[in-house]
């Protein structure tokens, strides 16, 4: 029988690679899909105990999330874009303009 | 029995693509990679129940947000990373992410699941239909929050256009 933690241990498993995508990676815009990526680990783990708990609010939760993934991308690339304008690079390490 | 096979085919594409996204050195395999994720977690939405979510992730997540990433990579018009380093700091990041793996199994392992069941059940769900529970819910309960969606969404659209626009 397919139980809660079956679910549970997925969602942890994509978060922890998302994670990982994140801090090993130089491009911006794919630290930005790895980021997505935890997202929807975490929305899940909503879903799953949602079902579980026979409560659907928690898919009304990740309704809300995926509207602010939605405006994050949008302002997130737009802040890409201003960057490749300035230095014709998206690597993080470039990003150094604000350092003393 | 069927139902544990097919999950574990499921969860080892997504898994393998989700790998797959950290590992290409293309931005744009790794946002296709990212795509197929998406859909294994839509399948994954359906088996828990949820169709109208699973709906919202391919044509929110897959359609809309991965169609603006696609587009942005095009546009910034980035070659493969032909220098060799497209990471960095791969140890420490590894030893993080396994510590984070830990962290979240040692609360699945050491935390029995408590709390009420609901009215919920899928029985319920397939005579009322999914899309119609979330409906109800969202206007009554959740009408607030809804409406502070707005705001943000609109917030988004104004700080995008101006982050973008060479000049105002």
């Amino acid at each position: 029988m397919l139980s809660l933690h079956h679910y549970l241990i997925l969602s942890g498993i994509l978060f922890s690679i998302g994670a990982l995508g994140v801090l090993v990676r130089r491009n911006a815009i794919v630290i930005f899909m790895c980021v997505e990526l935890m997202l929807n680990a975490v929305n899940l783990t909503f879903i799953a105990f949602s079902r579980y708990l026979g409560n659907i609010d928690g898919q009304i939760f990740v309704f809300f999330v995926m509207t602010v993934a939605a405006a994050e991308a949008a302002v997130g690339l737009a802040l890409m874009i201003a960057f490749y304008k300035n230095r014709e690079s998206i690597d993080v390490e470039d990003m150094n303009i604000m350092k003393l | 029995m069927l139902e544990i096979l097919f999950f574990t085919l499921v969860a080892a594409v997504a898994i393998l693509s989700s790998i797959l996204v950290v590992a290409m050195r293309n931005p744009i395999n790794s946002a296709l990679s990212l795509i197929m994720t998406f859909f294994c977690l839509a399948t994954l939405y359906v088996m828990l129940d949820a169709p109208f979510m699973a709906a919202i992730q391919v044509i929110v997540y897959a359609g809309a947000i991965m169609v603006l990433i696609v587009f942005v990579i095009m546009l910034l018009n980035m070659r493969t990373e032909t220098s060799k380093n497209y990471v960095h700091g791969v140890l420490v990041s590894c030893i993080v992410a396994v510590l984070t793996l830990f962290v979240i199994s040692g609360f699945l392992r050491k935390s029995p699941l408590t709390g009420e069941p609901g009215a919920m059940t899928p029985d319920v769900i397939t005579k009322m239909g999914h899309t119609e529970l979330i409906g109800k819910a969202m206007f009554s309960d959740f009408l607030l929050p809804f409406e502070i969606t707005s705001i943000l969404l609109l917030v988004a659209i104004v700080g995008s256009v101006i982050l973008a626009k060479r000049k105002l």
